[in-house]
């Protein structure tokens, strides 16, 4: 380049600033965000209306069944009910009877569990939310602890207050438990048992000992390949059949050891995941270290896998979760299997209160598997960080 | 693997037995497996002995046995007279039935959401996306609950049932349509309709190997449909139409004559469709952007229009994505469908179920339940597989 | 049964103990000071919780009398609820002392499952259910041609249903569920038009419905199903007790004896009267089964006699308004009949 010069005066060159110019009005405003973003080609803006009106019909109604016209309070099945079926409600009304769920909101909690002993279940239920919360909170400290105690004085604690029987406590059988509360245990214990199960199952996949892998491969691929119904069918029907005389084995054991189970080939899948996204470097770096077997995979290639799956974990774990509806088939009564066992109360046959009762039920569930799935995808974002290359 | 396989694999430098690794392996392994046969024998004494005690054997003697039991729908011939065995298989094609129409439908719905995602429309994407998080976030179970209990079950009597068009009838006892009558030489069509297939194959080959030698194209899709639907057609028509259609009629109880499909059956299949699109829709959506932006502006670049963009560059790309996932979202589906028993379809476990509680032979119905859908499992995986290896990239 | 009565009251006359193979049933129960009963988990009328959560029903109350029995006391049960497929297993593996669930006497069970009916204390079979508002005009179960059955899957019912319409060439579609809550809902949501079951349950099944007086049961009875309380194998003893209290009631009932005179009647001239109450001079009736010598009038006293039971729990002072019909006294016409007690 050459010399800097001094600009001889130059009348046709500008010195002050053009004004800006207003932004394209595809840019910022109202009805450019509506035009690209709902007309921008005909087709675009069929579509758009016939979406509208969609909405526009199916709204109003919605709402006015949800919560306009919806019976909110009432002690039986003539509150919701019409004149015709033997209520009070006029002619032609349809509406949600939320007064079912909220007179059998105790029944979907704990389902028949005696109504003076409830209180275990809430302390059992609180001391989880106590325990899990900071476990799932990333920066919230002593995290062994915390595991130790959710998972391994938790169960022996909530054993004996929710069955009961010793220390002065009423015993509860199982087959009164129901409701939400059967719902969350099987969960957690699905959870806790599948994943070092899990664990296992997918070491012993990966492993170069000819009959553990195949031994490890038969079961996960025999029991992904079942629907989870058989699986309790077997668990329900046969386990009994495979003890001894002498050992009775618990209706809700056997479910709990199916579901558990089940959930354990699926978690066994995800994790193989991981362990075969770990750099082959990672391992040939434990083994010239002189780590022996065991001590590499708790050391060096577990942490590391585990961590990299978290989101497929919470992703198994929704799956199980919405599972754990399936045990209402075994005469398990889980929320879904409660809220459908009120269905049958003479005392509030109405043609609205199953639609009722089932939404209740799906936005319970909704709630929990939509916040996992909202948190699996944080916990997601945190961890790409470290690994993005 | 073959790294970590080689040290631990190479001379011990110890010499002590103790510290070698195959001995290692291989006693560690016979450990393992002397504890599982000794496991299994001890549930098979146990069983053994309980059964010897209820003085019962394992059999699969009772398939033969009279089935005793009517069941709600059948696609072949069954009477309470047939055996047990056929229950079983009509509860099969049962499980097989549903499981192929929710398939076919579930994938409809499921390419239609999961591209409606990535639409640039703001109303097509909400609508979408609300739908999927809908589905993918409450239980099958509950979805077929909703159809069977809150939708189907308030719809009015047989007596008040909804007439829709083509004379069909929907009521509370389900879907009733008109059901074709095949009268004598309608079978002229079904070989019309065969020819028609064949003679598709031929021009699309044709076509195409004109298209590579000349550049001409041929109108392939057109000229297709106007042979499979023409000739049939003309078919019938030199048969004289032998094709009458009865149409039902409202009876004393349910309707009468046409097509009856039961709300169990409509319950399952709608509930299982609708879930399990929402899934497709995800690895359709997943499928669509795994397909690298430069893909689309080279061919933009080419000069290819839109259309033909998605048709020839990133469908066929994005296939080789979706295809994995959506073979082990058609086996989820087919293994949902056991989800029957709940609204008494009459399905595989639905009948076995059956069995079981008549005659108590749980060990062999749970085995036969098994045995069945691990065959189904193995066979899509291994037909998904093949299809896989034709689409997949090759690495050049 | 008559030959048993025979033997049994042989061995009372020699005075001999009756030989138990197993645990003697009654020591147990004496030591536990509770009798352990088997009943349904819910069948309105026969064994249902009330609305302060105990047991009511016509089962109950033969629980009530063994108990009282025993015990002269009724409240000293402890109740199992048990399902169609838990039942017979509770009693085989020595959970409960005796089951009174509405259960169907067959051979089989007598004899593969290895258990003793006490007698048959309600003549029931499988019978029909429909809303007469909505099909009017039909009043047999052979006018039932083309219509859908509601009815509980793995079930006898199932099978009887089949084989009633197909010997009737009548067509019909099935609609079979895993639960009987399933099926009852499935009827009164107008699922289907009939409902099958014993009709001892489709009495009790119709006052669950949306609008009971809508339903009529018809008359047919297609399978006999005769229920009674069943106790296990191999305990002769025990099983005099329960077989006796059952035939105690339909004697009380015989004799006009009530819950509410059996006091007076005690002082009653009627030798026979005096016989069953135990008031005989030397009487060892009693004794000989292992009770005490009142142990009729414990029983009348707490739950009366069997025409009182089947009245409160079922008959016409109960919502199920069940008529007497087979289950009347073989004086009045019916089946209910009792060996003498002397």
């Amino acid at each position: 380049m050459g010399a800097v010069m001094q600009p001889p005066d130059l009348a046709y060159v500008r010195t002050d600033l053009a004004a800006p110019l207003p932004p394209p009005t595809g840019q910022n405003s109202v009805l450019g965000w509506l035009r690209t973003n709902l007309f921008a080609t005909l087709p675009d803006a069929v579509l758009t209306v016939l979406g509208l009106l969609i909405l526009w019909f199916a709204i109003p109604p919605l709402i006015s069944w949800l919560f306009l016209d919806a019976q909110w309070t009432g002690t039986d099945r003539t509150f919701c009910a019409t004149v015709a079926q033997g209520g009070m409600q006029p002619e032609g009304w349809s509406g949600a009877c939320w007064a079912f769920v909220s007179a059998k909101f105790q029944q979907f909690l704990f389902n028949v569990y005696p109504a003076g002993e409830r209180w275990r279940v809430i302390l059992c239920g609180i001391m989880f939310a106590a325990l899990l919360v900071p476990f799932l909170v990333p920066r919230a400290p002593f995290k062994k602890l915390n595991a130790i105690l959710l998972f391994l004085v938790l169960p022996v604690v909530s054993y004996f207050l929710l069955l009961g029987g010793h220390f002065g406590l009423r015993y509860v059988p199982t087959r009164d438990w129901g409701g939400f509360m059967v719902t969350i245990i099987l969960s957690y214990v699905g959870i806790a048992v599948s994943l070092p199960l899990g664990v296992i199952l997918a070491l012993g996949r990966r492993s170069r000992l000819p009959v553990i892998k195949l031994l490890s491969v038969i079961f996960i691929e025999a029991v992904r390949g079942v629907p989870l119904i058989t699986v309790l069918f077997m668990a329900t029907k046969m386990l009994p059949l495979f003890m001894p005389d002498n050992m009775k084995i618990d209706d809700f054991l056997c479910v709990l050891i199916g579901v558990a189970l089940f959930a354990s080939a699926y978690m066994a899948e995800v994790i193989r995941g991981g362990l075969q996204a770990i750099p082959r470097g990672q391992y040939e770096g434990a083994d010239s270290l002189g780590l022996g077997y065991w001590q590499k995979m708790r050391l060096i290639i577990l942490p590391q896998a585990l961590t990299l799956v978290i989101p497929g974990i919470v992703n198994t774990f929704i799956g199980l979760f919405k599972d754990t509806s399936l045990v209402y088939i075994v005469n398990m009564f889980d929320l879904l299997g409660a809220v459908r066992r009120n269905f049958n109360d003479a005392n509030w046959i109405t043609p609205q209160t199953p639609l009722s009762g089932l939404i209740f039920a799906g936005f319970v569930f909704w709630c929990f598997c939509f916040g996992m799935s909202r948190y699996s995808s944080y916990m997601e974002r945190r961890l790409d960080t470290g690994h993005r290359k | 693997m073959a790294a970590t396989d080689q040290v631990l694999g190479s001379e011990d430098s110890r010499g002590s037995l103790l510290y070698n690794p195959v001995v290692r392996g291989v006693f560690f392994q016979i450990l393992v497996f002397g504890g599982l046969c000794a496991f299994l024998y001890w549930i098979v004494h146990n069983t053994q002995e309980n059964l010897a005690r209820a003085g019962r054997n394992v059999s699969f003697d009772f398939l033969y046995q009279r089935a005793g039991f009517d069941v709600g729908q059948s696609l072949i011939q069954y009477s309470s007279d047939s055996t047990q065995l056929d229950a079983l298989i009509v509860g099969l094609l049962n499980t097989l039935l549903v499981a192929a129409a929710g398939i076919v439908t579930a994938t409809i719905i499921g390419f239609v959401v999961g591209i409606g995602r990535l639409s640039r429309n703001w109303l097509i994407r909400k609508f979408c996306q609300v739908y999927v998080e809908t589905f993918r976030n409450i239980p099958p179970l509950l979805v077929i609950f909703f159809w069977y209990l809150g939708v189907l079950a308030i719809l009015p009597g047989p007596r008040d049932s909804f007439k829709l068009p083509f004379g069909s009838l929907l009521s509370n006892r389900g879907l009733f349509v008109p059901k074709p009558v095949w009268e004598e030489g309608s079978w002229l069509v079904g070989v019309a309709f065969l020819i028609a297939i064949a003679m598709g194959f031929f021009v699309a080959r044709k076509a195409s190997a004109r298209q590579a030698a000349t550049g001409q194209r041929f109108p392939v899709f057109w000229t297709n449909v106007a042979l499979i639907v023409g000739l049939p057609l003309l078919a019938l028509a030199a048969a004289g139409f032998p094709l009458s259609f009865s149409i039902p009629k409202l009876g004393a109880f349910q309707a009468t004559g046409g097509l009856a499909i039961g709300p169990e059956f409509l319950a399952l299949y709608l509930a299982l469709s609708l879930y399990t699109a929402s899934f497709i829709a995800e690895i359709v959506r997943a499928g669509i952007l795994g397909v690298s932006k430069g893909q689309t502006e080279a061919a933009y670049a080419l000069g290819l229009r839109p259309g033909a963009t998605t048709r020839l560059v990133i469908v066929p790309q994005a296939m080789r994505i979706i295809v994995p996932p959506l073979t082990s979202q058609y086996l989820n589906l087919t293994k949902n469908s056991s989800l029957a028993i709940a609204v008494g379809y009459a399905d595989l476990v639905s009948i076995g179920g059956t069995i079981l509680n008549k005659s108590g032979e749980s060990i062999q119905i749970v085995a036969i339940w098994m045995v069945v859908y691990l065959s189904i499992s193995l066979a899509t995986s291994l037909f998904m597989n093949w299809f896989n290896s034709r689409v997949a990239l090759v690495e050049r | 049964m008559k030959t048993t009565v025979k033997v049994m009251l042989g061995a009372a006359a020699l005075g001999l103990a009756v030989p138990t193979a197993s645990a003697a049933t009654l020591d147990d129960v004496k030591a536990k000071g509770v009798l352990r009963c088997a009943v349904n988990t819910g069948l309105a009328g026969f064994a249902a919780p009330n609305d302060k959560g105990e047991f009511a029903g016509f089962d109950v109350d033969y629980c009530k009398a063994v108990a009282a029995a025993i015990f002269n006391d009724p409240s000293k049960v402890e109740y199992t609820p048990t399902t169609a497929k838990d039942r017979f297993e509770v009693l085989a593996n020595g959970t409960v002392d005796m089951v009174a669930r509405n259960t169907t006497w067959t051979l089989s069970r007598d004899t593969t499952l290895g258990f003793n009916f006490a007698g048959i204390n309600y003549y029931d079979g499988q019978g029909f259910m429909i809303n007469a508002k909505k099909l009017q005009g039909i009043n047999s179960a052979l006018q039932l041609s083309g219509a859908s059955v509601c009815v509980q899957t793995g079930t006898t019912t199932e099978l009887n249903l089949a084989d009633y319409f197909k010997s009737n060439n009548l067509d019909y579609s099935p609609v079979v569920f895993e639960k009987i809550e399933e099926v009852n809902a499935a009827y009164d949501s107008g699922r289907c038009d009939v409902y099958t079951t014993d009709q001892s349950g489709l009495y009790s099944i119709r006052l669950g419905l949306t609008a009971p007086d809508d339903h009529v049961v018809l008359p047919e009875i297609i399978s006999k199903e005769p229920l009674g309380p069943l106790v296990r194998h191999g305990d002769d003893q025990w099983f005099d007790i329960v077989k006796w209290t059952h035939n105690a009631l339909i004697i009380a009932e015989e004799f006009g004896i009530t819950q509410a005179n059996v006091e007076e009647m005690k002082n009653s001239d009627n030798p026979e009267i005096k016989r069953v109450l135990g008031m005989e001079e030397n009487s060892k009736f009693g004794t000989d089964l292992g009770l005490g010598e009142d142990w009729v009038v414990n029983i009348i006293k707490a739950v009366g006699n069997y025409g009182e039971i089947f009245e409160r729990n079922i008959g016409s002072g109960s919502p199920l308004k069940i008529a007497r019909g087979v289950n009347g006294l073989w004086t009045k016409g019916g089946l209910q009949y009792a060996p003498p007690i002397r």
